[in-house]
């Protein structure tokens, strides 16, 4: 575990999450929300996590994503927070 | 104390991106939103419990080193890291997936009797039911 990878990759984390709440139409915030996933996925692999790491990488980033596009795509994209 | 903020740091993460996914869940009227907070909040718990299980200094993944082959070496458990962690929030991440699934069809139905997402306008058209009934 090396500190200065760790601490980047949790700040780039917390933008993400910040990013994701904040904006306002839903399909960039899901697709903001898959790049959290993705840098959880890198913060896993450089915890010695590696099992982790690719169960994440196959399957939150991609079918988290795909159902939430899925959803919006039948519902809406505007949101009013 | 400053030692314990700095030494102890990614904890700090931790409870901030719990804190961010909780504020969603409450503050927001989006539904999509409050689901997006959700699985920020699950994901920060997994993280925590993973980091549980790393060790400082020289430790291996948990690959047993020579495993194919060496069967006579010794092994001892405290060059590894703890893999039990792992394995439980493996299950956990699968878990989450199957949440936001079905999440995801309740959000779609709610949408098509309701014509709308934020939950304020949810609960005046229910009002507004309720009245016209009595």
């Amino acid at each position: 575990m090396i500190w200065q990878l760790d601490f980047l990759f949790l700040i780039l984390v917390l933008i993400c999450a910040l990013a994701a709440i904040n904006i306002k139409d839903l399909l960039s915030a899901v697709i903001i929300l898959g790049a959290f996933s993705f840098f959880m996925c890198l913060l896993w692999a450089e915890m010695g996590a590696v099992d982790v790491a690719f169960t994440e990488a196959a399957v939150a980033t991609s079918v988290c994503t795909i159902l939430f596009v899925g959803a919006i795509i039948k519902t809406t994209r505007r949101s009013k927070d | 104390m400053l030692d314990f903020i700095i030494g102890k740091f990614n904890f700090w993460f931790y409870v901030i991106l719990m804190a961010v996914g909780l504020f969603a869940m409450l503050a927001k009227r989006n539904l999509v939103k409050k689901l997006i907070g959700m699985n920020i909040f699950q994901t920060a718990i997994i993280l925590f419990y993973v980091s549980i299980g790393v060790k400082k200094g020289n430790v291996h993944v948990p690959i047993i080193v020579g495993g194919h082959g060496h069967e006579g070496e010794l092994i001892q458990a405290a060059d590894y890291l703890n893999p039990l962690p792992h394995v439980l929030m493996l299950t956990a991440i699968v878990v989450s997936i199957a949440t936001t699934g079905v999440a995801l069809a309740i959000i779609i139905m709610i949408y098509r009797r309701y014509n709308t997402l934020n939950e304020d306008e949810i609960i005046e058209i229910r009002q507004k039911q309720l009245e016209a009934e009595v």
